[in-house]
C-alpha cells in the first residue's frame, strides 16, 4: 500500500507535492525541485505532457522517483494513447513499483504546443478510472486475464471553480462508481469557493486535497484568470501580489500559499501544492501554514 | 445513403422507461431506402411498442428529417399528438434525431444507430452533426450528440475545461455538454448522466457484413 493511501485511510491531513518534467534530457532543474520536496511533501505528482507541451515523460521519470525513494503520484491522461497504450502504461507502471494513479481526461491539444496533433481520447478519466479498477481485479480491458494483477491507489482530479458546478459533481459521483479513492482540486484561491463546493462534495465520504498553485507575480495571476478554466484570483490577492516589491516576491508567494492552506485545511482531507518551479519555497508555505 | 440499424426493442424499451405515451417519427429519405425508418418499420415498431403495454398517440412521416425547418412545419401538423406524448421516438439518424430533438419540446430518443458511410451527413442539414459512431446515445443526452458537439467527443460527461457554458477549445465555442446538461434539466432528466455507457466501441463504426452483403449495398456502395 503507498504511503498516500496508508495516510488518507487512516484520516491523516496530507500535502502533497508536484514537479513538471522539462522538455528535454537536461534534467539538472527537475532534480533540484524532487530535493527540495523530499522529506517535505508525502508524495509528488508527475505532470503527464502538461497541457499538450511535448516533454519528457510521466511514467519514466515516476519511475525515477521510486529509484531515489520518493513517491510518486503517477499523472496519466488520455489525449495521446488509447486503449492498448494506456493499460501497457499503466501495467509498467506497477511493474516498478508505482501505486499512486491520478486519472485525467487531459487538456485539448490545441491548448498545447503541437495544435495540429491528433486527439485521441479513446478512453476519458471515468473509463480510464474503470480501466484502473479492472486491472486491479486482474483483468483487461477485453476481459482477457492478467499474469499477475496490479495494485493501485487510483485517485481524479474536480474543479471548484467551474461553473455551474452541478454536472462536476455528477462526474465526481462517477468517477468514484469508477473507482476513485481520493480527489485533487483545480487551483483554489478563494476558500469561500472551496467551502460552498466541500458542502456538496462531502456527501461522497472520499478525501479531498484542496489544489494551490503558488503564484509567482500578478501577471500570472492575471493571466490564470483569463485564460484556466474555473481558476479565480479574488483582489486582495492580486493587489497583495501587485504591490509586492520583485524581490520578495518569493516570499509572498510562500506567505499568500501558507494562508490559504491554513484557512482551508480544516475544510479537506489535504491539500496539493503546484509550486510550477518554485519548490524551494514549500518549507516556508508549510512553516506559514503551521504545518512544518 | 446514410446506413442505419434497427436498436434492439430491449433498448428501446429501457430508453422509453416511465413513458407510457409514444410518437413515432420516421423518415422517408435513406431509413426508408434502408428498411429500418420507412412507413412499414414505423407501422411494425408501433405494433411492437403496444405489444409492450406503450400507447402510440401518433406517427408521423418526414421525407428528410436532416431539415430541422422542415421538421418542425411538418410536426405542428401533429401538436396535439405530440403534447399529449411523454416521449418521442425517431427512426432515422442520428442527424434526424437531434432535429426533432431541437424542435420538441419532449424527451428524444433514437430508434436506429447511425453506422459510418465515411463522413457523409445526411442530405439537408443545419447545425446538427452526426458522427456514424454506430452506437447512438441521443437517448441519454436530450437529443444532443457528445461526439460531435465535445470538442473531445467525451461519453461520460463534461472536462474540466468546461466553464461558464464555453469549451476550452475557443471562447465562442459552445460547451456540448452544457448544453445536454442544460436541456436534461430542464427536462426534469439529470439521472441520464449517471446511465451513460462508459466506454465507447469503436468497432460499431464500421458496417456489419449483414448489411454489406445486401443487394442494397451493393447497388449504393459498389463501383459498378
Amino acid at each position: 500500500m503507498s504511503r498516500l493511501q496508508e495516510a488518507l485511510e487512516a484520516g491523516k491531513f496530507v500535502v502533497t507535492g508536484e514537479i513538471g518534467p522539462p522538455k528535454g534530457i537536461d534534467t539538472h532543474e527537475m532534480t533540484e525541485e524532487m530535493e527540495h520536496l523530499r522529506g517535505k511533501v508525502i508524495a509528488v505528482n508527475v505532470t503527464d505532457i502538461q497541457s499538450a507541451v511535448m516533454r519528457l515523460g510521466s511514467l519514466i521519470v515516476c519511475e525515477h522517483l521510486v529509484r531515489e525513494g520518493i513517491e510518486p503520484v503517477f499523472q496519466l491522461t488520455c489525449r495521446d494513447r488509447n486503449r492498448l497504450a494506456l493499460q501497457t502504461e499503466l501495467i509498467s507502471a506497477a511493474w516498478v513499483g508505482i501505486e499512486n494513479v491520478l486519472a485525467l481526461t487531459g487538456d485539448h491539444q490545441v491548448l498545447g504546443d503541437h495544435k495540429g496533433a491528433k486527439g485521441v481520447f479513446d478512453l476519458d478519466s471515468v473509463s480510464l478510472l474503470h480501466t484502473i479498477t479492472s486491472l486491479m481485479n486482474g483483468k483487461d480491458l477485453a476481459g482477457n486475464a492478467l499474469q499477475g494483477a496490479p495494485k493501485f491507489f487510483p485517485g481524479a482530479v474536480v474543479a471548484p471553480g467551474l461553473e455551474p458546478v452541478e454536472p462536476q459533481l455528477i462526474k465526481m459521483e462517477r468517477k468514484i462508481a469508477a473507482g476513485a479513492r481520493f480527489f485533487q482540486t483545480q487551483a483554489v484561491y478563494d476558500p469561500r469557493q472551496m467551502e460552498v463546493f466541500m458542502k456538496e462534495a462531502e456527501k461522497f465520504k472520499v478525501p479531498v486535497l484542496a489544489g494551490i498553485v503558488l503564484l509567482k507575480n500578478v501577471g500570472m495571476a492575471k493571466f490564470m484568470n483569463a485564460n484556466v478554466a474555473g481558476v479565480f484570483v479574488p483582489d486582495n490577492i492580486m493587489k497583495e501580489m501587485a504591490d509586492c516589491p520583485k524581490k520578495k516576491l518569493k516570499a509572498k508567494s510562500a506567505e499568500i500559499g501558507g494562508r490559504l492552506v491554513r484557512e482551508m485545511k480544516h475544510m479537506c482531507q489535504g491539500i496539493h501544492l503546484m509550486p510550477l518551479g518554485w519548490t524551494d519555497i514549500v518549507p516556508d508555505v508549510l512553516g506559514h501554514a503551521g504545518l512544518a | 445513403m446514410l446506413v442505419t440499424d434497427k436498436k434492439p426493442i430491449e433498448e428501446l424499451l429501457g430508453a422509453l422507461e416511465g413513458a407510457t405515451k409514444v410518437f413515432i417519427v420516421g423518415c422517408q429519405g435513406c431509413p426508408e431506402g434502408w428498411e429500418t425508418g420507412g412507413p412499414q418499420e414505423v407501422a411494425d415498431l408501433a405494433a411492437k411498442l403496444t405489444k409492450k403495454g406503450k400507447e402510440v398517440v401518433g406517427t408521423a412521416m418526414i421525407d428528410f428529417l436532416c431539415n430541422k425547418a422542415l421538421v418542425g412545419m411538418r410536426l405542428t401538423r401533429h401538436l396535439d399528438a405530440l403534447k399529449a406524448a411523454d416521449a418521442v421516438l425517431v427512426s432515422s439518424c442520428g442527424i434526424g434525431v437531434q432535429a426533432t430533438a431541437a424542435m420538441v419540446d419532449k424527451p428524444t430518443h433514437p430508434a436506429l444507430n447511425t453506422i459510418s458511410s465515411a463522413g457523409f451527413q445526411g442530405l439537408w442539414p443545419s447545425s446538427e452533426r452526426c458522427q456514424q459512431c454506430g452506437d447512438c446515445v441521443l437517448s441519454y443526452t436530450a437529443g444532443i450528440c457528445p461526439v460531435t458537439t465535445c470538442a473531445k467527443s467525451l461519453l461520460n460527461g463534461s472536462c474540466g475545461g468546461s466553464h461558464q457554458k464555453t469549451c476550452e477549445v475557443e471562447a465562442n465555442r459552445p460547451c456540448g455538454w452544457y448544453l445536454i446538461y442544460e436541456r436534461l434539466k430542464e427536462q426534469g432528466r439529470l439521472d441520464n448522466l449517471k446511465k451513460l455507457p462508459i466506454f465507447r466501441d469503436f468497432k460499431k463504426m464500421d458496417v456489419p457484413l449483414k448489411q454489406r452483403s445486401t443487394i442494397r449495398w451493393a447497388l449504393e456502395v459498389q463501383e459498378e
